[in-house]
């Protein structure tokens, strides 16, 4: 990685990584309470290691002449690593938390391996660890691509990689230690929350400018949602975030919002890192992958305009669904569910282009494990779009809320959806990346495919089926006008189904190791023919 | 229109303003108002503010990632205004920072948990939950008990709710640690300050059973039987 690296980019380097060394440094010194402390060591040790090594090859001989024709895949193939790395670990905490809810006595008595703080550890590392360095990884990728352009410059792609992954450790370890906002989805405390923010803006500024040396006239869509992503998440992030931190010293805030009105930013947030994190981006991924493994174009054009934009529109207003009946204003709520019925058009009208896109490539689906995996994500996102709507609507919330139902209707998304097209990305893009034309194992991708499925079809009937148990237990009425069961009874009703979930969650884990194993293997082996023809177009001969 | 796309996505400068304005109306529409609009949230006369104790108790909870399993927002249905109470106010958690409305009911809500339960019933089910509720699936919390309540810093914590609107005067902010100890002691020197502080509903009692010790579990305790009791306008006819 850093023999790929200019020696005046090793120094601009150099620089920055001592630069977070001494911010860890700062916060070492500043803190009284444990987890700041413990973060700026976390920081120091990351600055002194990277700044270490780019010391030792500072004179190493110079990166190789004529980048300017190369595309820049070095931090794509690094961001699809972590990405591996903390799908394996997080999808393995989610599997012992599910299993911890049938055998609540297997916890050992230490606060930090206890459920309530691992879960935050599952839910970050599989949104921010596993989907955004995905998405992290694989915009870069497409970019160059789409605008037939490298990068526009070398160090900030690691800056925005490295500095996102210390955002999340600090977040996951923040939680074992007990620090939390306690905002679901955006548990981590001020300081990393600041600290992303000045990741973020590094990469927004990466992609424009990127944007800007491009050698296409239009920007293709794909762009469009990956945009969409860092713009969006970027100002949910900070308006969701706002707090007043007891003291400099520690990681304790309190959020400037209280009350109904945090409720109502809350779940405009929460609702919104589905939307803009998990679907917006994603999109932008399966706009890219999808015609390029099927080797057929977009089949509209103008479907895909109408629905990003709708997608960009509607998303934002239907937060309020998470809120059915409490104590936000009724308006509020009839707008939330109104716009979250909308929101199906754009929806289906995103699905539905993606998988016409497959016309005339359907034999590729039947053959081709990998396009396999995306074609049956663009199913689950549309599947779970329409479960979405559905259970926004005020009559069907009031029995699925507070509910497993909504767990399954989330994993529906995450594994049907984001998880498998993550993967399908993946084994699209490590062969070439290594300079190969298959993946070291090609027959585990299929295993993989069908663990991934059986896994998902598991856990989400599983849920359904606990999630709707409940809501009518609660609300079921003895003959004397009493209720009919007990809360606890509901909670001894649900065994079968966290047992089958936690199967289900387990086989979709072995299928991301089994990938992860394959990548590690595809990234060791011997390149077979490298893609010549995939290079950037220069407008002026390279040195 | 397309047309007009078609130039669009030329300039990354018109998708980046394109998005910034598609994606803020509807943020703005539904949350600017709540902050303008009076009946959003009519606080009552005697809505009170968490004492230091519930709120230490209050920052356990959180850190615990008790919300997750456990919501404190009943709705208006019937079953549950049959199984939890009056269906929650906006009020009550209007000096909640954050807000602990949660959205998954792996255990009951516990909106109005507070003085269902004795203490020595929670103290003994934080410690092992299965040996109060046979088939409980909650994880057991015994390192509450065991571990010393830090009032050091909650003084600071109090000063900074202050800042966001909750109403702890400075003599509030300035006697929190004292506070925090004689709510939990009884027969203790500060009971008389306490109560004139935060009036003669608030319970004071040694929660975790031992007024020799300030523990977590103490904190705990006395912020669950505080849930749902910090106003009376539920529970009283209009």
């Amino acid at each position: 990685m850093i023999a790929s690296l200019s020696i005046n980019e090793r120094q601009v380097g150099l620089m920055l990584t001592i630069g977070v060394a001494i911010l860890g440094l700062i916060m070492l010194g500043a803190a009284k309470e444990g987890p700041m402390a413990v973060h700026g060591a976390m920081a120091l040790a990351l600055g002194i290691v990277l700044a270490f090594s780019l010391v030792g090859s500072l004179f190493d001989p110079d990166a190789p002449g004529g980048r300017a024709a190369r595309y820049y895949d070095e931090p794509t193939r690094f961001g699809l690593m972590l990405t591996l790395i903390w799908g394996v670990v997080a999808m393995s905490v989610g599997v012992w938390v599910a299993a911890l809810l049938y055998w609540p006595e297997a916890t050992p008595l230490w606060p930090a391996t206890s459920f309530g703080r691992l879960r935050p550890v599952h839910t970050t590392g599989v949104i921010f660890g596993f989907g955004g360095n995905a998405l992290i990884a694989t915009s870069l990728h497409v970019l160059q691509r789409t605008s037939r352009a490298r990068l526009a410059d070398s160090v900030s792609p690691w800056f925005v990689l490295i500095g996102y992954n210390l955002f999340c450790a600090w977040a996951v370890t923040g939680y074992l230690m007990g620090s939390t906002q306690s905002k679901e989805y955006a548990e981590a405390e001020w300081y990393a929350d600041i600290w992303l923010v000045v990741v973020w803006v590094a990469y927004l500024v990466l992609y424009l400018r990127t944007l800007a040396r491009r050698n296409e006239p239009h920007i293709y869509v794909a762009n469009w949602y990956y945009l969409a992503f860092i713009l969006v998440v970027a100002m949910l992030h900070i308006v969701n975030n706002i707090a007043l931190p007891v003291s400099f010293a520690g990681a304790r805030s309190f959020p400037v919002w209280s009350g109904v009105q945090d409720a109502m930013v809350q779940w405009w947030y929460g609702h919104n890192a589905v939307a803009f994190f998990l679907t917006a981006g994603f999109l932008g991924m399966l706009y890219y992958f999808l015609p390029v493994r099927a080797e057929r174009p977009i089949w509209s054009y103008r479907l895909s305009i109408v629905s990003f934009w709708g997608i960009v529109f509607f998303y934002v207003w239907v937060g309020s669904h998470h809120l059915h009946y409490t104590a936000l204003p009724y308006w509020v709520q009839t707008l939330g569910m109104t716009f979250s019925v909308m929101l199906l058009v754009p929806s289906w009208a995103s699905a539905g282009n993606a998988i016409a896109t497959l016309n005339g490539a359907w034999h590729k689906v039947r053959d081709d494990a990998t396009l396999r995996f995306m074609f049956v994500a663009a199913v689950f996102y549309g599947l779970s779009t329409f479960e979405g709507s559905f259970l926004a609507i005020r009559p069907v919330n009031s029995l699925s809320h507070y509910t497993d139902w909504t767990v399954g209707h989330v994993h529906s998304g995450t594994l049907g959806w984001v998880a498998m097209i993550i993967f399908g990305a993946i084994y699209t893009l490590v062969p070439q990346l290594s300079g190969r034309t298959t993946m070291a194992w090609p027959k585990a991708i299929e295993w993989h495919f069908w663990l991934s499925i059986a896994g998902t079809l598991i856990y989400v009937v599983s849920m359904w089926n606990a999630g709707i148990t409940q809501g009518l237990m609660w609300r079921t009425y003895d003959a004397n006008g009493g209720l009919a069961y007990s809360f606890l009874e509901s909670v001894m009703a649900m065994a079968p189904y966290y047992l089958l979930r936690t199967i289900g969650g387990a086989l979709f884990l072995t299928g991301t190791v089994l990938c992860a194993l394959n990548v590690r293997a595809t990234m060791l082996a011997t390149p077979v023919g490298a893609g010549a023809s995939d290079r950037p177009l220069l407008t002026q001969p390279a040195e | 229109m397309l047309r007009l796309h078609y130039n669009l996505e030329r300039i990354s400068m018109g998708l980046v303003a394109g998005i910034i304005v598609a994606a803020s109306i509807g943020g703005l529409v539904e949350i600017a108002p709540l902050f303008t609009i009076d009946e959003t949230v009519e606080v009552p006369a005697d809505l009170r503010p968490h004492t230091p104790l519930e709120l230490a108790g209050r920052e356990i909870y959180i850190r615990e990632g008790c919300y997750a399993c456990h919501s404190q927002m009943i709705r208006s249905l019937a079953d549950e205004i049959d199984r939890y109470g009056h269906y929650s106010l906006a009020s009550e958690s209007a000096y909640d920072h954050p807000m602990l409305w949660g959205s998954k009911r792996t255990g009951p809500d516990l909106a109005r948990v507070g003085e269902k339960y004795s203490d020595v019933w929670h103290a003994a089910h934080l410690v092992n939950p299965r040996a109060v509720v046979p088939a409980s699936i909650m994880p057991a919390y015994p390192w509450l008990a065991a571990t010393p309540l830090d009032i050091s810093t909650l003084s600071a914590q109090l000063a900074t709710l202050a800042r966001l609107g909750v109403p702890y005067s400075p003599e509030r902010i300035a006697n929190a640690a004292a506070d925090a100890l004689a709510q939990a002691r009884p027969d203790g020197a500060g009971g008389a300050g306490f109560v004139a502080r935060y009036g003669d509903r608030v319970a004071v009692r040694p929660f975790g059973g031992d007024p020799a010790r300030l523990t977590e579990m103490d904190a705990v305790i006395a912020y669950l039987q505080s849930l749902g009791r910090l106003t009376t306008a539920p529970y009283v006819p209009q």
